[in-house]
């Protein structure tokens, strides 16, 4: 591994200023289950002569639930810590279903969901979840602090619309009413430690059986994980059932943009989307209906 | 050339220091500067398992941890786990159910069952299974591994 130059500030001005100073040479870590991997091969984008370890800064750790703020996880918290939560078991219970399978449990205790957003992977695994859970970070930069939906980070594979001076802070789960219901599904060739060939977020809200609102969100099918809108829209005001629940996994898999490589063609992932969507859509009314 | 950082640590329970570049890993700073070459090095980058430690409480592969994040943490690595030459009832039920051959990876299998069984006194096969999934072994097939640690479960709770 060539030289870097590691720092570890204690406050969010401190480490926003390490990253400015550095002329885009610098790179905040959280678990560094990536970063560390990606200096070690000295990886042609992701190659920091400075790496500022946030793990001491006490915003960067909050994990706290207000019920009108919601859920708030802030960026280096650790999958652990999440799925050791008792206000995520007891509201956001399907963000569990990211945290118990990034890695195996060595990874876990190191990894957190905002080093896998910044990472931005097509095949991350919480994105698609924090989508389908309406996730807003938010992210702080020398010229102040700002919120943008989690949809909107990911602009690339490994490239963010986090500039290189602005620092992940937290990640913000709005809170969700009776009837609400989320899954987050994969498919891989194993069943742990594995990269997503396909990927599928899911949330729903029922009334009356009727879906009050919905979100599907796509991982490992395009550059990006991908929030397929029209999914979600087309179940909004349908009564429950295995026809709409169809619909929209039909949506998602037109919206698939995948390409082909060694873990799937890409008409395997296609086939994918439609039966992940319907799966992780189908557990999530299942679990909006036994919450409700 | 800069310098090498002042890291002090507790590792097994005694103070440890030791100086290193900020560029290595804990893995290596425990093997090339500490000499504690009990734990291995496998894939290097996470996946094996081979070099898993439990910093504070929490197993995490020492390749995936840079030797400056040591500054305060309290290690445990296989040179610990025995009562100086009285083995650990793990590893007692490792060597007595053959649960391992060519041994590079009986580190990482020890520490992280270690954690396991300490967490969870008495696992179901799948509990065990889904916990090392991040510890590879190519010789056992893994089901003489999982009736080690079912055995050493076992033994704990009968002493």
């Amino acid at each position: 591994m060539k030289w870097i130059d590691f720092e570890k500030p204690n406050t969010v001005e401190d480490a926003v200023k390490l990253l400015s100073d550095s002329g885009g040479n610098a790179r905040a870590m959280a678990g560094g289950t990536d970063l560390i991997v990606m200096l070690r091969v000295g990886h042609p984008r992701v190659n920091p002569d400075v790496v500022v370890d946030i793990k001491s800064i006490p915003e960067l750790n909050e994990l706290s639930y207000d019920a009108n703020k919601g859920l708030t996880v802030g960026a280096a918290v650790e999958c652990y810590k999440i799925y050791g939560d008792d206000n995520v078991n007891s509201h956001f219970s399907a963000l569990n279903d990211s945290a118990t399978l990034i890695g195996g449990t060595q990874i876990q205790g190191r990894a957190s969901f905002g080093g896998n957003l910044c990472n931005a992977a097509p095949s991350g695994d919480s994105i698609p979840n924090m989508i389908a859970h309406r996730a807003v970070a938010t992210i702080t930069g020398p010229s102040g602090t700002r919120e943008v939906p989690v949809e909107d980070i990911c602009t690339g594979p490994g490239q963010t619309s986090i500039e290189s001076d602005e620092l992940l802070i937290s990640i913000n789960f709005p809170s969700n009413g009776a009837g609400f219901g989320a899954n987050y599904i994969r498919f891989i060739p194993r069943n742990e430690m594995d990269i997503a060939v396909a990927g599928v977020g899911a949330s729903v809200t029922i009334e009356d059986g009727k879906f009050t609102s919905a979100r599907v969100s796509l991982a490992s099918v395009a550059p990006t994980p991908l929030l397929v809108e029209e999914a979600g829209e087309a179940l909004v005001g349908q009564p429950v059932s295995e026809g709409a629940i169809q619909k929209a996994a039909d949506l998602a898999k037109a919206a698939a943009k995948p390409i082909s490589d060694m873990r799937g063609t890409a008409d395997y992932r296609k086939h994918l989307c439609d039966v992940l969507t319907r799966r992780a859509l189908t557990t999530a009314v299942e679990r909006a209906q036994g919450a409700s | 050339m800069p310098g090498k950082t002042y890291v002090q640590t507790t590792i097994n329970g005694e103070h440890v220091d030791f100086l290193c570049e900020p560029r290595q890993s804990l893995l290596e700073c425990l093997r090339d500067e500490i000499g504690l070459t009990g734990t291995k090095e496998g894939c290097n980058d996470g996946n094996c398992g081979a070099c898993t430690v439990n910093i504070d409480g929490r197993i995490v592969t020492s390749c995936l941890v840079l030797g400056v994040e040591a500054e305060g943490a309290n290690i445990e690595t296989i040179e610990g786990v025995a009562d100086g030459s009285n083995l650990h009832p793990l590893q007692l039920a490792f060597l007595e159910n053959a649960a391992l051959q060519c041994g590079i990876c009986t580190p990482g299998f020890i520490i992280s069952s270690k954690a396991l069984l300490e967490q969870n006194p008495n696992p179901t096969e799948h509990e065990i299974r889904f916990w090392l999934a991040n510890n590879l072994c190519r010789c056992t097939g893994y089901d003489k591994i999982v009736r080690a640690v079912q055995d050493a479960a076992k033994r704990l709770q009968e002493a």
